[in-house]
């Protein structure tokens, strides 16, 4: 675990929709490296590629809308020495292309960076069979596969650089529900690292993506009651910093975990095993509890799920009232 | 607790792989007639690999393996250009089994080049292999990608083509799948894309035994009419006679339309053992002893070892 506390104080009012910093350093990195394309599922527009189609027209290679075969080829160009981003929407690439996941990226230990775009429940109003809530559970099941959760724009980039310079495959689950910037220092970006961004000896929150921001705004409420809340931040779900939830379990009073997405199987049962196993405290997960979501906008549906500032804050009190009961 | 020793990383035979590199030079510059009857030999050989290392395993897809041998050798033997002491040559031909249950007719055929060495048929499907039931490219030199789940191989073998085309590069790439694979719907997906991108050097073979796991292919699941399907997926299709070697030789020459190539391979399930040869049973029933000294005799093994 690393700490960056003064660094994540204040993040800005503005928000971002990831996918472009995604594009813009995609773009950078085939610049710079011919070995890098990109592959698509008729989805140019919503994985934001146009700019890459029309920088690098031979480096995109749309297969349509058949994400098995998406994957398949992908592992095909990396199997000729390619570094192949597959880009699709999250629920499609690792719903429908889960096999291939497994057997032809992961299993075949190829090197393709897997960007699952518009993830957890970005699409809103469009339903549950758009939203992507179970792929955190799922690919974080495969072997050999990190996962990663970038939580702004700047973490996005490192997510992208990380997974471009990386020898081995990965899925990026890249926001697009707008998030103000999470000031985090790029030289912190490392498999298996949390990052620390508040410092408190209370409670722990350990949340990703899109949750994130609204840990910290958490933690300035539970501040001005006396509540010291430590937020980490946890870019990697896998492999996981267990040095840093076990620590976590030691020196604060409980855990809550924060994601936008299932609880069967995602962040909060990673982090909650590892406390089952080494340290158990008091937990709370915050998550999408077992149930498709209702018609919503993303906004709506994170307040439905209390995946909010004041959800995070008032699991974190419960917490600690437990821990004293 | 039973304790296994983790057997050695397969690498590979150098004086197989030499003979290997010299007798494919040989072959590919030959009269196919002339070629056909060495592939012949060889294909008799790993038929009898095959049965062995399937009755010592206990386990293995018998039916499928006989059925796809002679694509394997002819492929491997008389028309890819490889180099099994350099098993990833960034300039290589690619060839992907995608019926992977047909591992043991692949590893027999990859021992054959010099990729391992024959010896190491012995460790199929033992405890800690590198030669698992299903093939795995990072345990086995000369594997490609990591088949076993029907529909893997073709769009795998599609983004090789794809990006021999994009990249300039004058590598074939040859998936063979099985036919009732076909009907996993991932295939049609690569079809389209392998088509639309004119994939020439990318062919896929179907070995067209008609038997699936259960029953005949038609029976199950209607394959027909094949032919029409490859050409209405704007394929360049042929049929071919998957027992003759001559003839595989002449089907798995290069596209001629600038179209990728499918070739239709007429096999039979079992093939060169008379009581397997089309008999739905033999997917993937074991010998017993009696049937194992039968199958080897039939196979040229005089004394049925």
């Amino acid at each position: 675990v690393s700490s960056a506390t003064a660094a994540a104080t204040a993040p800005a009012e503005e928000t971002y929709d990831c996918r472009k910093d995604f594009a813009a350093e995609l773009a950078e990195l085939a610049r710079a490296d011919e070995r890098i394309v990109a592959v698509c599922n008729d989805s140019v527009g919503s994985s934001n590629l146009v700019g890459f189609r029309e920088e690098f027209p031979d480096r995109l290679f749309n297969v349509g809308i058949a994400e098995q075969d998406l994957v398949g080829v992908g592992a095909g160009l990396a199997n000729a020495g390619l570094i192949p981003f597959v880009c699709a929407a999250a629920p499609f690439l690792t719903g429908r292309a889960l096999e291939q996941i497994k057997a032809d990226v992961a299993y075949s230990e190829r090197r393709v960076v897997l960007c699952g775009q518009s993830p957890g429940m970005a699409y809103g109003e469009l339903g549950p069979t758009h939203h992507s809530i179970e792929d955190l559970s799922w690919t974080r099941a495969i072997a050999g596969l990190p996962v990663v959760v970038p939580a702004g724009p700047r973490q996005t980039r490192a997510a992208v650089r990380w997974a471009a310079a990386t020898d081995g495959p990965s899925y990026l689950r890249i926001p697009r529900y707008a998030v103000p910037e999470v000031s985090v220092p790029d030289e912190e970006f490392t498999p298996g690292r949390a990052i620390r961004l508040t410092d408190g000896d209370d409670v722990t929150v350990v949340a990703v993506g899109t949750m994130v921001s609204r840990a910290l705004r958490a933690a300035r409420t539970l501040a001005a009651e006396g509540i010291g809340l430590r937020v980490l931040n946890m870019p990697f779900v896998h492999p996981l910093d267990t040095a840093a939830v076990v620590a976590a379990a030691g020196e604060t009073r409980g855990i809550v975990t924060a994601e936008e997405g299932t609880l069967s199987g995602g962040l909060g049962a990673a982090v909650a095993s590892v406390v089952a196993e080494h340290r158990p405290v008091p937990m709370r997960l915050l998550g999408i509890p077992g149930v498709f979501a209702p018609t919503g906008s993303t906004t709506f549906l994170l307040e439905h799920f209390g995946l909010t500032a004041d959800g995070i804050a008032a699991a974190a009190r419960d917490v600690l009232a437990r821990h004293g009961a | 607790v039973t304790v296994v020793e983790q057997p050695p990383a397969l690498a590979t035979d150098p004086a197989t792989a030499a003979a290997y590199r010299e007798r494919s030079a040989r072959l590919r510059a030959a009269s196919h007639e002339d070629a056909a009857r060495e592939l012949a030999a060889i294909a008799t050989g790993i038929r009898a690999d095959v049965i062995r290392m399937i009755a010592r395993a206990g386990m293995g897809h018998v039916g499928g393996d006989l059925s796809v041998t002679d694509i394997l050798v002819t492929a491997y033997h008389g028309v890819l250009r490889l180099d099994p002491e350099a098993p990833e040559a960034p300039q290589r031909d690619r060839f992907v089994l995608s019926k992977g249950h047909c591992a043991a007719a692949l590893y027999a055929t990859l021992a054959s080049a010099g990729y391992f060495p024959r010896a190491a048929l012995d460790l199929f499907m033992a405890p800690l292999s590198p030669l698992n039931g299903h093939p795995n490219r990072v345990k086995v030199p000369g594997v490609e990608t990591n088949t076993g789940p029907l529909g893997h191989g073709f769009p795998v073998a599609t983004g090789c083509a794809l990006a021999a085309v994009k990249g300039g590069h004058d590598w074939r790439t040859v998936v063979v799948l099985g036919d009732g694979e076909l009907q996993e719907g991932s295939n049609w997906e690569a079809a389209m894309t392998a088509a639309h991108y004119e994939l020439a050097p990318l062919t896929a073979v179907v070995d067209r035994n008609r038997l699936q796991q259960g029953a005949r292919t038609e029976d199950t699941k209607t394959l027909e009419p094949l032919a029409d399907k490859w050409i209405s997926f704007g394929w360049e299709q042929r049929d071919v006679d998957g027992h003759d070697h001559a003839a595989l030789l002449q089907a798995l020459a290069p596209s001629t339309t600038g179209k990728p190539v499918a070739v239709v391979a007429h096999t039979i399930k079992g093939k060169g053992v008379s009581f397997m040869e089309d008999r739905v049973e033999w997917h993937h029933k074991v010998p017993s002893p009696d049937q194992v000294r039968q199958a080897l005799r039939e196979l040229g093994q005089e004394d049925g070892q």
